[in-house]
């Protein structure tokens, strides 16, 4: 009797202690992401900035792994019932995500409902746009974005008497046979995410479409259609290059990024965000170019598109959740915090006003590549070719389109054989994805 | 008669096996009962719409010529990782069998491998043959061949049976060894004194009385190929270059987690656990007789 008395007070003690402390009040936010090194201490140092700047909310930074392990960690916890509130998903996640109603909460609708002052006008549109619905309603919150460019070992252009950066493909071509014969004979040039720079970028760099329905984005019924006479002259030019490795193949991901900072390949077409690892290892004199374009399009280049990741925001909290979530995407908007994101992750700021500060304040004087990225995403006005991607399974396309690619590299098959593979089992992957997206 | 006399009481048996029960239960039938179930079924990744296909999910797997690939690219890398791991292991059995000075230490550093963990295993191989990193790709392009198995599926299939066959090789070792320490050495004595000499007196002695051991090894590793080559295939290849490396394990995992096809992910895996169900059947029900125990 003496031990159950006990126990009753125990409990409505610990539930009154509960009720008063302060410290239990905070409504906690789970912020699942994919960030390591020092883009981890970025996010650290966000959640902390904001979790010091008031008192209601404590944002809770988790690391979950790549890209795609933290999406599958998402998912998963959302099927058993405990989705984080914020989840890091890299841009080929969005069409998954989006297909999700009910799984997640668009930003807009997150931003009306909680009051919170939310203008959509403020953001750059080059990057919005691959977030927001065709109307312009921001789905998810841009976080990290990059893009692709050239980047260049500029010592080794010198020593094989190139004066000045290439422009455009043939140039490349030219000066990296130029580089195989000053010495460089294991690769001439090459690059990271073999499909996102050599279908994906240069469909929308060239104002050429990817797929139809603008890439996606209207419609979950698009059709790929990347099997042009562009992507194919491309893929035959890579495919005669391989032979001698003037071109060499670098994988499907970006493993093959050494290559570039250990002085291999003096040319190499990649993500902007590889800056810090360049910075910390390369020991040579290097430049952002952007990419290049074949001079015999017209109107080419267009702009390009974003890669990168953002956040989303999941479904089924609480309005006070809510609340919280929202005001932390004010917090990161702010321009002066875009500025400093910009500064220590290389990443680039998602607002009109923090790019400008980051010019006024002479940032890309010194380091001039780093506003390269920034320039071919608002190269020009965006093309329904060039506005973004949305295609389902896209992880997974991509590995199919990477295989194909590989079998053309190879030699197994022609680039036109390999680019219609790639188109056929690609849009049977997407009919599969609008089955189970529709119902 | 004896045998009941052990348990006094009826249930004690039964609570005695009941954890074993319960593990198998859970980790086991529980799954496959959903796997099979999830296999009927087409649903979004998140879960949010299911409908009731009957056997659509099966029927497009049996429809996509690249299954069968995988089918066969399957059997193929088992048997060759099979065949070799098994090969070498016995070699080297044999030879540390030989009363050698410090044999304690060859043995135990050939059972080391198998500590290893398989995605380890592959990040040793693609240290010593990675295309620009690898240690041995330059002096395999020294020697004038065209070392590149980020783009040629041969050298790629070929880098993962090695991979896989090498760190079975220190399991297989242990057991042969075992099975070799038990075999009489009266009876090697015996053909000796015949006249036998030792290669032939390995196959007409030890290779027989060694076969209940190679058969169990058999099984073991066509099962281990089957499945625990996973981890060696996502660090090294990820499937690439084209489908080359692409297994039926590595095909659930990348239609189901990276695809969010979670129906026919399922569906293949029912038919990956008939497939093996089936063969180990037959191996027990044709090879087994070919055993002397």
């Amino acid at each position: 009797m003496a031990l159950r008395h006990f126990g009753a007070a125990a409990a409505v003690a610990v539930t009154f202690g509960m009720a008063a402390s302060p410290a239990l009040a905070v409504t906690e936010i789970q912020w699942w992401h994919a960030m390591t090194g020092a883009n981890n201490d970025v996010i650290v140092k966000l959640a902390n900035d904001f979790n010091a700047s008031q008192s209601d909310y404590k944002v809770v930074p988790t690391y979950k792994g790549s890209y795609p392990d933290t999406m599958n960690a998402g998912i998963a916890a959302f099927r058993a019932g405990n989705a984080p509130h914020i989840m890091q998903v890299f841009e080929v996640g969005t069409a998954t995500m989006m297909a999700a109603t009910g799984a997640v909460k668009p930003v807009y609708k997150l931003m009306a409902e909680t009051g919170e002052k939310f203008d959509p006008k403020a953001y750059l549109p080059a990057i919005t746009g691959y977030y927001s619905t065709s109307k312009g309603e921001m789905l998810s919150f841009p976080f990290n974005s990059s893009s692709t460019v050239t980047w260049i070992n500029l010592d080794a252009l010198k020593k094989a008497g190139i004066a000045e950066p290439p422009k455009t493909w043939p140039e490349v071509f030219e000066d990296a046979k130029k580089l195989k014969a000053a010495g460089y004979t294991t690769c001439g040039f090459s690059g990271s995410w073999v499909t996102w720079v050599n279908l994906e970028q240069l469909s929308a760099w060239h104002n050429v479409p990817l797929s139809t329905k603008a890439n996606g984005l209207d419609g979950f019924d698009t059709v790929l259609e990347f099997n042009g006479p562009l992507q194919v002259k491309h893929l035959e030019n890579l495919v005669e290059l391989q032979k001698d490795k003037t071109y060499d193949y670098a994988g499907r991901t970006n493993t093959g990024e050494g290559r570039f900072t250990s002085g291999e390949c003096p040319i190499y077409l990649s993500s902007s965000s590889l800056f810090a690892n360049i910075k910390a290892q390369a020991k040579f004199a290097f430049t952002a170019a952007p990419m290049p374009y074949y001079p015999d399009v017209k109107g080419a280049p267009q702009n390009s598109i974003i890669g990168g990741a953002s956040l989303w925001i999941m479904g089924g909290k609480s309005a006070d959740e809510y609340k919280g979530v929202a005001k932390f995407l004010t917090f990161l908007s702010d321009t002066d915090r875009q500025v400093y994101i910009h500064k220590a992750s290389g990443y680039l700021p998602i607002t009109k006003a923090a790019y400008e500060k980051a010019k006024a304040e002479g940032f890309y004087k010194d380091q001039p590549y780093l506003e390269t990225p920034l320039l071919e995403l608002t190269n020009k006005e965006p093309t329904e070719n060039s506005r973004g991607l949305r295609l389902g399974n896209m992880v997974q396309l991509r590995d199919v389109w990477s295989e194909e690619i590989e079998q053309a590299l190879a030699g197994k098959k022609t680039a036109k054989q390999a680019l219609d593979a790639a188109v056929e089992r690609g849009n049977t992957m997407l009919r599969q994805f609008e089955k189970t997206a529709v119902k | 008669m004896q045998k009941q006399a052990i348990f006094q009481s009826k249930l004690l048996p039964y609570a005695l096996v009941a954890p074993q029960l319960a593990i198998v239960l859970i980790f086991f039938y529980w799954p496959a009962a959903q796997a099979v179930i999830q296999s009927f079924l087409l649903q979004d990744a998140f879960g949010l719409s299911t409908s009731f296909v009957w056997f659509e999910n099966y029927i497009e797997l049996l429809k996509d010529p690249a299954y069968f690939e995988a089918i066969v690219r399957t059997f193929f890398f088992s048997f060759a990782i099979a065949i070799l791991s098994l090969s070498f292991a016995l070699l080297l059995a044999v030879m540390a069998d030989k009363p050698l000075r410090g044999s304690t230490l060859y043995r135990t550093l050939l059972i080391w491998p198998y500590a290893v963990a398989p995605p380890v295993v592959g990040v040793l191989w693609i240290f010593m043959l990675h295309p620009s990193l690898g240690v041995l790709s330059r002096y395999l392009r020294a020697g004038g061949i065209d070392w590149n198995p980020l783009l040629d599926g041969n050298q790629a299939a070929l880098l993962v049976i090695l991979a896989a066959a090498w760190k079975q090789i220190s399991y297989n070792f242990l057991f042969f060894l075992a099975g070799l320490q038990s075999i009489p050495k009266s009876v090697l004595e015996a053909a000796a004194i015949d006249g036998a000499r030792p290669m032939r007196r390995f196959w007409t002695v030890t290779f027989p009385l060694l076969s209940p051991t190679i058969f169990f090894l058999l099984v073991v590793n066509i099962v281990y190929a089957f499945f625990d080559t996973f981890g060696i295939i996502d660090t090294m290849t990820r499937g690439g270059p084209g489908t080359s490396t692409v297994t039926l394990v590595y095909k659930v995992y990348t239609d189901g987690l990276l695809g969010g096809n979670l129906g026919s992910s399922a569906a293949q895996s029912v038919i990956l656990m008939v497939l093996v169900i089936v063969l180990t059947g037959i191996q027990f029900r044709f090879v087994e007789r070919k055993v002397t125990y």
